[in-house]
This record gives structure tokens, sequence and C-alpha cells, in this order.
């Protein structure tokens, strides 16, 4: 082996168990492990969450590494005199390779690194859990209608009582389209977020893990009321929720009622 | 000595139908410069209006919507792609060959014609009832549906895309033909290079995205379907033609403005570029990869499962290029022997800016994380702080470290130093807020947003950072015009470098750029400080 293959073996063997690494630490940490929901599923948003402060560590010591080496060489190697030139390595052979190859290996064993920890989490997101409850979501210029089933349609103007309801503690899936434009449902406290279009179907799942309200908005440029596309989701405790749609269902049958008489 | 500029006189007419690629790289300049003070004033009007909820100046959302149009399209396609690869590929590539011109003068001539038609096109908006209102992205079916003219926005696409193929195929030509002898391609300042990357990225790119526009144009105004599902259409053809350029395209910004950098730190620095071979490398490197990354701008669009995973690999591994270009540009300054001049400043300035603006971009690489930021002030402080900010300020770069090249005088001074200072405040103070509320899910392309009343007073802080910013530009665009005219006279190789452009011609350079055919010695490289062949045209006089 010259000395060439053994740099190139060093590197790439590096590569591959800090990769390896890895992947098993993030299976380790398990996103799946600490989960706030019910029956062993897991919060993709407490997921996100930890990922996210994971991500900000690794980008945060790489940008202050760069960031203190260059404002020390600014300084450092300022010119002592106008004729003065600089004495920079001249490199040759083996060792342009090697500065080449290791830094290579090292920025690369962090992509996969960081490629297998969103892996892991991404399959959490796209995995609906089997128990979920379903509401059906249409994106109009501009406002959102949720279908419960069952004749219960919630039409979401701006700011009005009429808004996404859903239950603590049960996962949610939102089967959704659009009939006119492109927009983009997006859920901000719950860390997610999919563009719906009309003549397809995407969807979204989370969990709620508390009772609390937020905001429900639109986040692909639709038009001039773009900015005004936004309504809540309060979620709410089971039994309470559990009424609400009651007393929807009872609506809409009095509705239908209402409607076939006349 | 032969000084076109003053000793002719100025005549218009020898200005529009010049053939010369310094003057051709003159009216890049006043055009791409002319269209950020455009599309500034726009930038003021938007952070104006996003100052507090509700509406500031407008009384409905489609103003503000054209705001943004104009905005994006013309710091983009009128802006960054022609003062990097018109104004200044122009103006110093040739001469950092050795070449007399560039291989098609008329058809350079011709190109910039190409590039002031499409932004007299792009102005027409402001005047024409029904200006396009569709971001600079297009997405149908919105710019299909939409009352506004996206006609104009077709046009001007087609003509900077003509404008650019026939650029590219124009200065790949004189690189592979007219370098002087002696000047063999691994001695080619990395400017030139990276130049020669972003040429290749737009002739391979370019059709895609003018098939994109151009089906947009039928769709629209001949009724065709391309993006109408109800009609068998496919409403995400567009969003993969688009991208599948437009990434590409931040690296024809981003390749030709880290090429700016190497060429003045190592000047600035006399410092030979860090294994300047490597930095060759990834520069193909990042050309190699660039055409398999566009679904990260559609992680929430449905794609399959598979590719949005894919393609976060791909995403990533763009570190690694990118990595090896900062690793070569920081290794220059490693044990340099740097002279301060504006150029420098804004060369370190750039530093920090791109480390903040590619590191924010390895979260967005990856899907699961895109997924809550996708379309937040995060994304839109991301992407700012690569172009609007880097990019920008590495034009700047270029223009200050040029300046007595272009002019025979010198641009640094008090003026260039304060505006200098005023513009990183004014950056830093607008964007950084925006990365804080983005990750808390504040939407981009917002002008009002009752929803999050939490996030006002960032808002403040961003506002008054655009207000800022734009009293330092207007500094450095007065400090410039003045300059040109009574600044100070340079001598010919003011800041000492070792490049062609600075050894071997006048400043400004007369037709036919140097006065004798150039050629060079085996042991000359525009990067060698340390034992300097002799054969320069002149003596170097020391920087001040």
């Amino acid at each position: 082996m010259n000395r060439f293959e053994r740099l190139l073996t060093l590197s790439f063997g590096a590569v591959a168990s800090l990769a390896a690494g890895a992947a098993s630490a993030s299976e380790a940490a398990g996103y799946g492990g600490g989960a706030a929901g019910s029956g062993g599923v897991s919060d993709p948003a407490a997921g996100w969450n930890h990922l996210w402060n994971e991500v900000l560590i690794d980008i945060t010591v790489i940008g202050v590494v760069f960031g203190v080496a260059a404002l020390y060489m600014l300084i450092r190697y300022r010119a002592k005199s106008p004729t003065a030139v600089g004495h920079g390595p001249k490199l040759k052979g083996a060792a342009a390779v090697a500065f080449a190859l290791v830094p290579a290996a090292i920025f690369m064993a962090d992509d996969f690194f960081l490629s297998a920890k969103g892996w892991t989490l991404w399959n959490i997101y796209r995995r609906v859990p089997p128990n979920a409850l379903e509401i059906k979501v249409t994106g109009h210029q501009w406002y959102y209608e949720f279908d419960y089933g069952n004749g219960v349609n919630v039409v979401a103007m701006p700011g009005s009582d009429d808004y996404l309801r859903v239950p603590v503690g049960r996962p949610i899936v939102m089967r959704m389209t659009a009939d006119d434009v492109i927009h983009s449902l997006s859920l901000p406290h719950y860390r997610v977020k999919e563009d719906i279009m009309p003549g397809r179907m995407t969807y979204i799942w989370f969990l709620p893990t508390e009772a609390r309200k937020d905001v429900v908005t639109c986040t692909m440029f639709c038009g001039d009321n773009h900015s005004q596309m936004w309504t809540n989701i309060e979620a709410m405790p089971p039994a309470q929720f559990e009424a609400w749609l009651a007393s929807q269902k009872k609506q809409a049958q009095g509705q239908r009622a209402v409607e076939n008489k006349g | 000595m032969s000084d076109t500029m003053a000793s002719s006189g100025f005549n218009l007419k020898e200005w529009i139908f010049t053939t010369d690629h310094k003057r051709i790289g003159i009216l890049y300049l006043i055009g791409s410069i002319a269209a950020l003070a455009v599309a500034g004033l726009m930038a003021l009007l938007i952070r104006a209006e996003q100052f507090s909820p509700g509406m500031q100046l407008i009384s409905n959302g489609d103003t503000y919507n054209k705001w943004l149009y104009f905005h994006g399209a013309a710091m983009i396609l009128a802006f960054l792609i022609p003062g990097l690869t018109g104004f200044l590929a122009n103006y110093v590539l040739p001469l950092m060959i050795g070449a007399k011109d560039v291989a098609f003068p008329r058809i350079n001539a011709f190109s910039v014609w190409l590039f002031f038609a499409a932004i007299i096109i792009a102005l027409l908006g402001f005047v024409v009832p029904d200006a396009p209102d569709i971001m600079w992205t297009g997405y149908p079916p919105y710019s299909v549906k939409t009352p506004g003219n996206t006609a104009f926005y077709v046009f001007t696409v087609h003509l900077l895309g003509f404008s650019s193929i026939l650029g590219a195929v124009n200065f790949l030509v004189t690189v592979i033909y007219l370098r002087a002898p002696g000047v063999t391609w691994f001695k080619l300042n990395i400017f030139v290079w990276t130049t020669v990357a972003a040429f290749v990225i737009q002739l391979v790119f370019i059709p895609v995205l003018a098939a994109a526009v151009t089906m947009l144009l039928f769709d629209k105004y001949l009724g065709t379907h391309f993006f109408d599902p109800a009609q068998g259409g496919d409403v995400l053809l567009y969003q993969n033609l688009f991208w599948f350029y437009s990434h590409p395209a931040v690296y024809v910004i981003f390749l030709p403005a880290v090429g700016v950098l190497f060429e003045v730190i190592s000047t600035m620095g006399k410092n030979r570029v860090f294994n300047y071979k490597a930095a060759v490398y990834a520069i193909w490197g990042i050309v190699a990869i660039t055409g398999e990354v566009w679904v990260h701008h559609l992680y929430v669009a449905g794609m399959p499962d598979w590719i949005r995973i894919g393609q976060m690999v791909t995403t990533l591994l763009i570190s690694v290029p990118v990595g090896l270009i900062l690793l070569s540009l920081w290794g220059t300054l490693y044990r340099a022997s740097i002279t301060y001049n504006t150029a420098m400043l804004y060369a370190a300035a750039c530093l920090f800016l791109l480390l903040v603006g590619g590191l924010t971009g390895i979260p967005l690489a990856m899907t699961v994380v895109t997924v809550h930021l996708a379309a937040t002030a995060f994304v839109h402080a991301h992407f700012h702080f690569v172009m609007g900010l880097f990019a920008a300020f590495c034009v700047f770069t270029g223009v200050y470290y040029w300046f007595p090249k272009m002019t025979g005088r010198f641009a640094d001074g008090k003026l260039a130093t304060l505006s200098f200072w005023i513009n990183m405040i004014g950056v830093n103070l607008t964007f950084w807020p925006l990365f804080i509320i983005g990750v808390d899910g504040m939407p981009r392309r917002y002008y009002d947003y009752p929803q999050f009343p939490q996030f006002e007073s960032y808002h403040h802080l961003a506002t008054y950072g655009a207000y800022i910013t734009a009293v330092g530009m207007l500094g450095m665009i007065v400090n410039w015009v003045y300059s040109a005219f009574a600044g100070r006279k340079a001598p010919e190789n003011p800041w000492g470098s070792a490049s062609l452009e600075w050894t071997h011609c006048p400043s400004p350079p007369g037709p036919g750029n140097f006065p004798e055919d150039v050629v060079v010695s085996e042991d000359w490289s525009p990067y060698e400080y340390e034992n300097r062949p002799s054969g320069a045209r002149t003596a170097t006089a020391p920087a001040e």
C-alpha cells in the first residue's frame, strides 16, 4: 500500500465509522423513547425540537471555529511593512491530497450523521399511527375548511369562532387538498406543514399533548389576502371535544332536515 | 497612454454600439446598479409595510405583492447575475487571461442590449395597469389565474436567458482559445475558474427554465393545460422545472462571488491561494452536484418520500465542495501579509456573512427540519445572508478592488469606510431578528400578521436595519460616482497584485487591452509573491 492509498483508506474508513456511529446513536437516542403521547405513539414535534437543538449545536460549533479562525488571522497577519509578502504553505503531492481528503471526510461524516438523524425522525413524521383521527382539509382563497365526517364541516373564516378543534392525546391526520391555487397548511406549534394543491392529496399528522390554542396559517403565496389566511387550532380534553363534535353533528342534522323540507 | 474615458470625451453612440468588453462590462455595471437601486427601494417599502400588523402603506395586498415580485426578480435576475457574470466577468476575465477582447465581441454587445431590453420590460410593470404579482418564482396555478400580466415576467426571463446563454458561449470560447501563451489551465485565476463553472451551469440549465416559463405563457394566454390538474396537467411540473434551473442559479451567483474574494484576499494578503488545485476541483464538484438537489425547494410540496430523503443527502453533501473552497479561502489568510483597503474590508465581512448564510442552510437541507421552517422568515433570512448580503457584498468588493483599473482613480476614502460600516450594521440588524421569529413560525411574504402580534418588535428592528442599510448604500453609490470623476489618481498597480490585469496593462486599459502581446514565463502565477518572476510591465507601487 503506498502513502496515497493509506490516506484514502483512512479518510473513508473514518467516514464510514462515524456515520455508522451516528446511525446507532440516533437509534439509541430513540425519538420514540421520550414520547409524551398515548399508546407508545411518539410526538413528532418533541422529536423536532430535540433535533433542532442538536443541529443548532452542530452549526454553532462549526461557525465559531471558522469565525474565530478568520478573525484571528485577519488581525494577526496584518502587513508589517508595505513590501512584506505572505508565506503561505506551498502544498505538494500527498500534503495537498491530505488537506483535501481529510477535511472532505470530516464534512462528509457530519453530513451522514445529520442525514441519519434526519431520516430517523422523518420516518416518524410520515408513518401515521393506526388510531389517528382523520380530518379532511380543503384550502380556498382565503380560508380553510375542515371536514370531520358525518356532515360536520367547519368553515374557518379568519378570526372567527369556527376553527379547528382536536382532542388531546390522540394522533390527528389531516388529508388535504385545495380547490383553486396552491396553499400550505402550517401548524407552527406542532412543527409541521405541507402544501395543499388542486388535483392532489397530501397528508400530515401530529399529536396534541396538552390543552392549548395556537395558530393555523398559510405559508404558500396564494394571492391578495395570503397574509390573512389563518385560523386557530384548539387542543381540547377528549370529553370536551366529544361534546363539541356531538353538538356540531346535531346542528348538521338539523340543517339537513331543514334543507330536506324546503 | 491612451485613456479611453477621458481623452476622447463622452460619446453616447460609441457607448451604445461598443464591442469593447470593458465598456460592455461598465454598461452591465450601470444596469445592475440601477436594478439594485429600484429593487432596494422596493425592499424599503416592504419593510415599512411589515413594521406593524395591519396595513401601513397599502390599501390592498395586490400592491405589496407587486413590490415583492419586482424586488425578488430584479435582485436575482437583474442585479446579482448580471453584476457578477455580466459586469465582473466582462471587465476582468479577458484581462486576467491576457486576451485582447472576448472571442465574439459583437455577440457580447448583443448580450448587453438584451439585458437592457429585459430591464425595460421589467420596469414597464410600473406603468401598465396589471403588473405581475407572482413573486419571482411564478408558481401556477396562481400565476395563470391572476389578473396580473404574467407575460412581463416570462419575457423578462426569456431575454435575460438568451443574454446569459450568449454570454456563456462567448466566455467559454474565450477562456478555451484566447489565453495568452504560458497562461495554462492550472495557472488561471480562481475567479476565471468560478466564472467558467458559472457559465457551464447557465448553458446546461437555462433552457429548462425557458421551457417552464414558456409553458406558463401558453397556459395563461393560449389556453393550454400543462399545469392544470382539472384538464390532465400537473400542478407540480412547473416547480420541478423552475428549481431544476433556479437552484443551480444560486451557484451561478455564489461561485463568481467567491472568486472575487480569492482575488482580493490573495492580492491584499500578498499570499498564494491555499491548496489551489483542491479549490478548483471543489468548484467542479459543485457543478457536478448542483443538478441533483432541487427537491430541497419542494420539501413540503408533497413529493414522494424517497426523493425527499435522497435529495436531503445530496443537498448536505454540497457542504463537502463548499467546505473545501472555504478551507482554501481561510488558508489564504494563513501567514499572509494583509494590507487593508475598502475592498479588503468588504472581503473580510463577506467571510462572516458566508458563514452565517452557509451554516443556516444546513438545517434547511434536512427534510424533516424544513417541514417546520419552509416558507418562514428563517428561510428568508438564510437566503438573504447568502444572496442579498454575501453575494451583493462580493459585487461591492469587486467594484472597490477593480475601481482603479476601470477609472484610473481610487474609490477608497472616508465615505467608503463609513458607508461600509453602516451597511454592515444595517444588514445584520435587518436579518438576525428574522431568524428568530422564523423558528417561531413567522411566514414569509406577509404584509400583515394579526395572528402573530408577538413578532411586532422584531419587525421593528428589521425595518430600522433596512433604513440604516439604505443610508449606507446611498453613501456607497455617491462615493463611486464622485470618485469616478474626482477621486485620487491611482497608479497602474496600486495594490501590488501579481495578476495580469494589474501587471501588464494601464489603468484604464485602452482598446486591445495590452500595449504588447502578453507572454508569461513558466514560473509565473497570478498568486506568486514570494519568488516573483520578472517581466511585469511596471514596478509595483506599494498600496496605501
